[in-house]
């Protein structure tokens, strides 16, 4: 089963130090992640430091497979508008770095991502055409076709609604479990992490604040130290648990 | 998710789209290739002496079945002529794809980059004043000066985009400053060149292909066969650009190392074909919009494509540009812009869709 360790992990833009030692301990297999933390706490720099986008020191561990590249990346969504059906660019993402040619495997897979999340439909639109939220799920299959062993996406939910917000963090928890696969996404909404994620990894100011379970992690001494919120966790009557924010401090 | 819009699709449909796409883009190719070979023949066809079609092909495909005289005129006198306008045209077409997918820009092409107007500088100091960058090949120190002052300015280009925190915007607008200062350094030559070398090298920067010879097209060709295969094995990373760095990057495109292994071959390709024909300026910002709407921006597509609709469009300006006045050949450069200028506008206005 895969798994990944960040030891003393850091970053630099230039002089200016945008992480300052991550240390986590073994993130396996099988879990959803949520990668908390406010505005510019460094949650998209961890990604791509993770990812090799960004050179810095310490170590970031990937053990337990065999892909050429385990790693794939959701990154936040940006306005496209290159004449592409949403078919092609997922086809795309699922043929870099090998042949011009393409297989009926890739084609499949291509099939199996849409499906996935339900793109089908728009499979023969131009991405230009695609509302914000359309586009963010077409990124996601777009992530989900290089076939994964560890699954990075930077705020996934930010532009959908809630039903497709609830069906992306729903079908990411199934294939966390179906897959065995490592999936760690950023959020802000603290109520879809408590629901949705196994470990949350806590940011701010390019720090380590937290790392654990997510309910242990989420507390209300977090809201007011790293959010500035006064808040607390309830539990509803199905026992799960609910996050009740009263002030901004 | 919603189950019920996923039980209105069957699983195939995708593929099937797919399928069907690239057989309507292989079907456009082909077609454009028709297109290009009849307009070739066309081309050959026209001249001081016309000949019928038949006689064309029969001279292509079997030369001893016609007149020494057909055979010599069409293989020796009109051949380099139409083959150059194919090659440069495909060439052109083709810098300018290349440079509007890494640098994400509609308007970019050879010669808003500044590379058209660094070889007419070139060409320039050679036609008035017979400056030679390199003292060899006196025979050919038009074209050298031309190609080598284009190469600079793409090596410029290249060195400033490597500074740190250089963005395409940035680029983009360096190529812009390398125009302006091409055009105030050529106003400067024009200013002080006789009146014999001023004519010269006006006709330099209209562009014409009276000039070809089977060694140019040789040359153009070969860099042509080069580049086409380096961009081909860059398609998928290529056609990943086009939805930004950070997505690239996301899968594993490096789009830094990309956008300048590209910028420089693509420079190369531009300023061979400047350095031989002159400024062509409309081929490599039309060309690429034409394929474009055409067949998509998949590399594996648009790289033909961008390739053939240039040349078409440059083969079919060599037809008009010997037709429009009888036993003169009108420079090409004019006739592209002025033929195919309302030819694009009409295209653009009538798009359905935006195509940037």
């Amino acid at each position: 089963m895969v798994s990944l360790t960040l030891e003393q992990v850091t970053a630099h833009y230039g002089k200016r130090e945008v992480l300052s030692s991550i240390t986590t301990p073994t993130l396996s297999g099988g879990q959803v992640v949520a990668l908390l933390g406010p505005n510019a706490a460094g949650k998209s720099t961890l990604f791509r430091r993770i990812l090799g986008l960004l050179t810095g020191g310490g170590q970031v561990r990937i053990a337990g497979t065999n892909a050429e590249r385990p790693v794939a990346y959701m990154p936040q969504e940006t306005r496209i508008d290159a004449v592409l059906s949403v078919y092609e660019s997922v086809l795309l993402a699922r043929m870099q770095g090998r042949r011009l040619k393409v297989q009926p495997e890739d084609l499949a897979q291509v099939d199996a991502a849409l499906d996935e999340l339900n793109l089908q439909p728009l499979a023969q639109r131009d991405i230009g055409d695609l509302s914000g939220g359309q586009r963010q799920l077409v990124s996601a299959a777009q992530a989900l076709v290089q076939s994964p062993d560890i699954l990075l996406l930077d705020e996934p939910t930010s532009a959908l609604d809630l039903h497709r917000q609830i069906g992306l963090l729903s079908v990411l928890r199934r294939l966390a479990e179906q897959r065995q696969m490592l999936i760690i996404v950023a959020l802000h909404d603290l109520g879809h992490a408590l629901r949705f994620a196994d470990q949350a990894i806590v940011l701010a100011g390019g720090a380590l604040k937290a790392c654990g379970p997510t309910r242990a992690v989420v507390t209300a001494e977090l809201l007011r130290e790293v959010y500035q919120v006064e808040g607390r966790i309830e539990t509803c009557s199905r026992g799960s648990p609910m996050l009740v924010v009263e002030t901004a401090l | 998710m919603n189950k019920s819009t996923a039980a209105m699709t069957s699983p195939q449909q995708g593929r099937t789209f797919y399928r069907t796409m690239v057989l309507r883009r292989q079907v456009i190719l082909l077609g454009l290739l028709g297109a290009l070979f009849l307009s070739f023949c066309v081309d050959l066809a026209l001249g001081p002496a016309r000949y019928e079609l038949t006689e064309v092909l029969s001279a292509l495909l079997t030369p001893g079945s016609v007149s020494e005289q057909i055979s010599v005129i069409v293989w020796q006198i009109r051949m380099p002529v139409a083959l150059m306008a194919i090659v440069v045209g495909a060439s052109l077409s083709i810098a300018g794809a290349q440079m509007q997918t890494i640098l994400s820009n509609p308007l970019a092409s050879p010669f808003t980059l500044g590379i058209s107007a660094g070889a007419g500088f070139g060409a320039a100091l050679a036609l008035a004043f017979g400056v030679s960058i390199v003292p060899f090949a006196v025979d050919y120190i038009v074209p050298i000066n031309a190609f080598l002052v284009a190469m600079l300015t793409a090596l410029m280009i290249h060195l400033l985009s490597m500074r740190r925190g250089v963005t395409i915007e940035t680029i983009v607008l360096l190529g812009i400053a390398m125009v302006f200062i091409f055009n105030a350094l050529m106003a400067l030559i024009q200013f002080f060149a006789s009146q014999q070398a001023l004519s010269a090298v006006v006709f330099w920067t209209m562009g014409s292909l009276t000039k070809a010879t089977w060694p140019k097209v040789w040359v153009s060709l070969a860099v042509l066969a080069i580049a086409i295969p380096l961009l081909a094995r860059h398609g998928w990373a290529l056609t990943a650009m086009r939805l930004g760095d950070a997505k690239a990057e996301s899968m594993g495109v490096r789009p830094r190392r990309l956008r300048l292994q590209v910028l420089m071959l693509v420079s190369l390709l531009a300023s061979v074909s400047v350095a031989f024909v002159g400024t062509i300026g409309f081929i490599g910002l039309v060309g690429p919009h034409i394929a474009r709407m055409l067949v998509g921006e998949d590399q594996r597509f648009f790289l033909p494509a961008s390739a053939l609709c240039g040349a078409l469009i440059l083969s079919v300006g060599s037809v008009i540009s010997k037709m429009l006045i009888p036993g003169t050949v009108i420079p090409i450069g004019i006739i592209t812009s002025l033929v195919g200028i309302p030819f694009f506008l009409f295209l653009v206005l009538n798009q359905k869709k935006s195509i940037w």
